[in-house]
């Protein structure tokens, strides 16, 4: 198992420089000339390329990314000209914030489709499998922000039970921190549980076709261990993938949930960053998630080798 | 022999809905057990055999239909609650399936897979499982049984993965076994082994045992009764000495010979059974084997045969023409 997880970890490195190469350009490419943009449109020429010399902006570009990695190496990415603000608190601010609703979001999510999936397979072709995969089918296509704006009515305005919008620290009042995330973890977990139960339900009927099922109900084994143990564990590759993705989408914050429910995080942070032209807030951000992902898969990948013990036995 | 068998299965059938109509997969078979006996159930693929198996074990796909009654020691298995059932598999039923790659389970370890099927049935703490498990590895002859059971099942050969199913089916100590072709997945040189294994955990713990092949040869001399299955019937069942020495369908006799033989002649053909078994979707208003029977003739092809034994031997057959 050391040795799977140390030939994984090698292969992140050039993947890692990648994301890192793939960031810079991208926000070097953008229109917009950040000098001009600092100075405003009513600077003259020379002030421009001063600052433009100042900031190494007239040097080759691989000269500049070369600069500005060997920086993200000793963990300074920058600060944001507009507010002085240094690019590692900006996001140090905003990551627990994305990061609780992400987790309390995929929790839910899971809870409620892990379950209705084991149900549906086990009774695959019944009216209440007929019935659940079509409430799944029909919730693909309610867009977030809907679900949104029918949860604040029900749960805020009419019963009254939960904020509708605003965050407070959990370190000011945690009980009022989770609060202030139910619902937008609930509009998350709304928008997920169809697909995540729809890629266990099918992988669980198949498992539930296979020989060593038969085998496990001819030993006399618990329905329970046979559904929980025997079943759900070959069938759930499919299912961590897909959260895995999931995770990883909302590490770069879930934009519109958290516009709508007020909640500062990472989206809002990158959106303001766009609307302000602040680039190296941008590329920042923009690296933070990048890396985010690749560190999510990398975390995927060991899990299929911990649920299928084939892959860390096997070819890597 | 006991008078009252430890298994009798009475005028089963197993019917499964197909695209192309119902499919007969067994038709009124009627078969008896004592305890401590042994079984052989012969017949070429899709005749049946594995279907019967299943429907002994109340194993049956979802759409199956089954009728007729399976008695196990005074109980019908078919109407038994779901609880008790479950009871009664492992300590009672037990079955070693044809593939051992499909029938052990990919992500867990050899020794959660015996150690559950333990505890499930007679209430052992972890580190007596545990100890009883590896002491039955030893029994089947897997060699370094105690770091077997850290191990998963693509890390055995086909053969240990056999052995270990065999463990797992003689650990609640079963009085009945059903073998469903244990052998045919196998590798020549492994078969005889487990065929061995099987015979001598039979005799040494008195169960009764079924063992279903499509090879005639591995009935011979390990079993005391063999039953030929052919388009979802028994056709021929005889204690197993006399249906070796004077065997009454031709059907059972096509089989004998398709069995390649070590003093033959080089090239010698194999006297394959020529044609093939009927639909089951349709099935023939005679007998079954008709089609491909040398010697049959107008009555085979309009009347089917019962399974009788009309010269009060104990050796049953459904032909018209029987072999003398």
């Amino acid at each position: 198992m050391a040795r799977f997880i140390g030939r994984r970890l090698l292969y992140l490195l050039p993947v890692l420089l990648a994301v890192t190469l793939l960031t810079f350009l991208i926000a070097s490419l953008l229109p917009g000339d950040l000098a001009v943009t600092i100075l405003g449109d009513q600077a003259t020429p020379e002030k421009v390329a001063a600052l433009r010399a100042q900031m190494g902006l007239d040097l080759p570009l691989w000269q500049r990314y070369l600069l500005w990695l060997w920086d993200v190496l000793h963990g300074d990415l920058g600060r944001s000209f507009r507010t002085g603000e240094t690019v590692l608190s900006a996001v140090g601010d905003r990551l627990p914030i994305s990061l609780e609703l992400m987790v309390m979001a995929e929790v839910t999510a899971l809870l409620i489709a892990i379950p209705l999936a084991i149900l549906c397979a086990v009774r695959s072709g019944s009216a209440t499998d007929r019935f659940l995969t079509g409430l799944a089918f029909g919730k693909l296509s309610l867009p977030p922000f809907m679900v949104a704006i029918l949860l604040i009515y029900l749960f805020a305005v009419s019963l009254n039970l939960l904020p509708a919008t605003g965050w407070i620290p959990f370190a000011e009042d945690p009980i009022a921190n989770i609060r202030s995330f139910v619902l937008p973890a609930l509009t998350l977990a709304i928008a997920e549980w169809p697909v995540l139960m729809r890629v266990l339900r099918s992988d669980m009927i198949a498992t539930l076709q296979e020989d060593y099922i038969a085998m496990a109900k001819a030993k006399g084994l618990r329905p329970a261990r046979i559904l929980l143990v025997h079943a759900l564990k070959p069938s759930s590759l499919t299912l961590v993938t897909v959260t895995g993705i999931n995770i990883g989408r909302l590490i770069g914050g879930a934009l519109i949930v958290e516009t709508i429910f007020a909640l500062p995080g990472i989206g809002r942070l990158l959106v303001g960053a766009i609307y302000a032209r602040d680039f190296i807030i941008l590329q920042g951000v923009v690296l933070f998630v990048a890396v985010g992902f690749v560190v999510v898969n990398f975390i995927v990948d060991m899990l299929y080798a911990v649920l299928d013990p084939r892959i860390r036995h096997g070819r890597a | 022999m006991n008078d009252t068998p430890l298994l009798s299965i009475e005028g089963v059938s197993v019917s499964l809905p197909t695209p192309r109509g119902t499919l007969r997969a067994v038709d009124g078979v009627d078969l008896a057990l004592p305890a401590g006996r042994t079984l052989g159930v012969v017949g070429e693929s899709g005749c049946g055999k594995t279907m019967l198996s299943r429907a002994i074990l109340q194993l049956l796909p979802k759409r199956a239909a089954l009728r007729g009654r399976v008695m196990f020691d005074g109980r019908d298995l078919a109407a038994l609650p779901r609880e008790e059932l479950r009871r009664l598999r492992g300590p009672e039923l037990a079955v070693v399936f044809q593939d051992p790659m499909t029938s052990l389970n990919p992500v867990l370890t050899i020794g959660t897979q015996i150690v559950e099927t333990l505890q499930a049935h007679l209430g052992l703490d972890t580190a007596k499982a545990t100890q009883r498990a590896t002491e039955l590895l030893a029994e089947v002859g897997i060699p370094a049984p105690a770091q077997r059971l850290r191990q998963y099942p693509h890390q055995l050969s086909g053969g240990m993965r056999q052995r270990v199913a065999i463990a797992i089916a003689l650990s609640c100590e079963p009085r009945l076994l059903i073998a469903d072709e244990p052998t045919t997945a196998l590798d020549v040189t492994v078969q005889a082994q487990i065929l061995d294994l099987l015979a001598r955990e039979q005799q040494r713990r008195h169960m009764a045992m079924i063992l279903i092949t499509h090879d005639l040869g591995v009935v011979a001399g390990r079993t005391d009764e063999v039953a030929v299955m052919y388009a979802g019937r028994v056709v021929e069942r005889a204690p197993t000495p006399r249906l070796f020495k004077h065997m009454r369908m031709p059907y059972t006799e096509a089989l004998l010979a398709a069995i390649p033989k070590l003093d033959s002649a080089p090239h010698t053909p194999l006297p394959a059974i020529g044609g093939r078994p009927p639909d089951p979707t349709r099935p023939l208003p005679g007998c079954s084997f008709a089609p491909r029977c040398k010697y049959a003739d107008a009555v085979c092809e309009h009347t089917k045969p019962a399974l009788d034994d009309p010269e009060g031997a104990g050796a049953l057959f459904a032909c018209w023409h029987p072999l003398t």
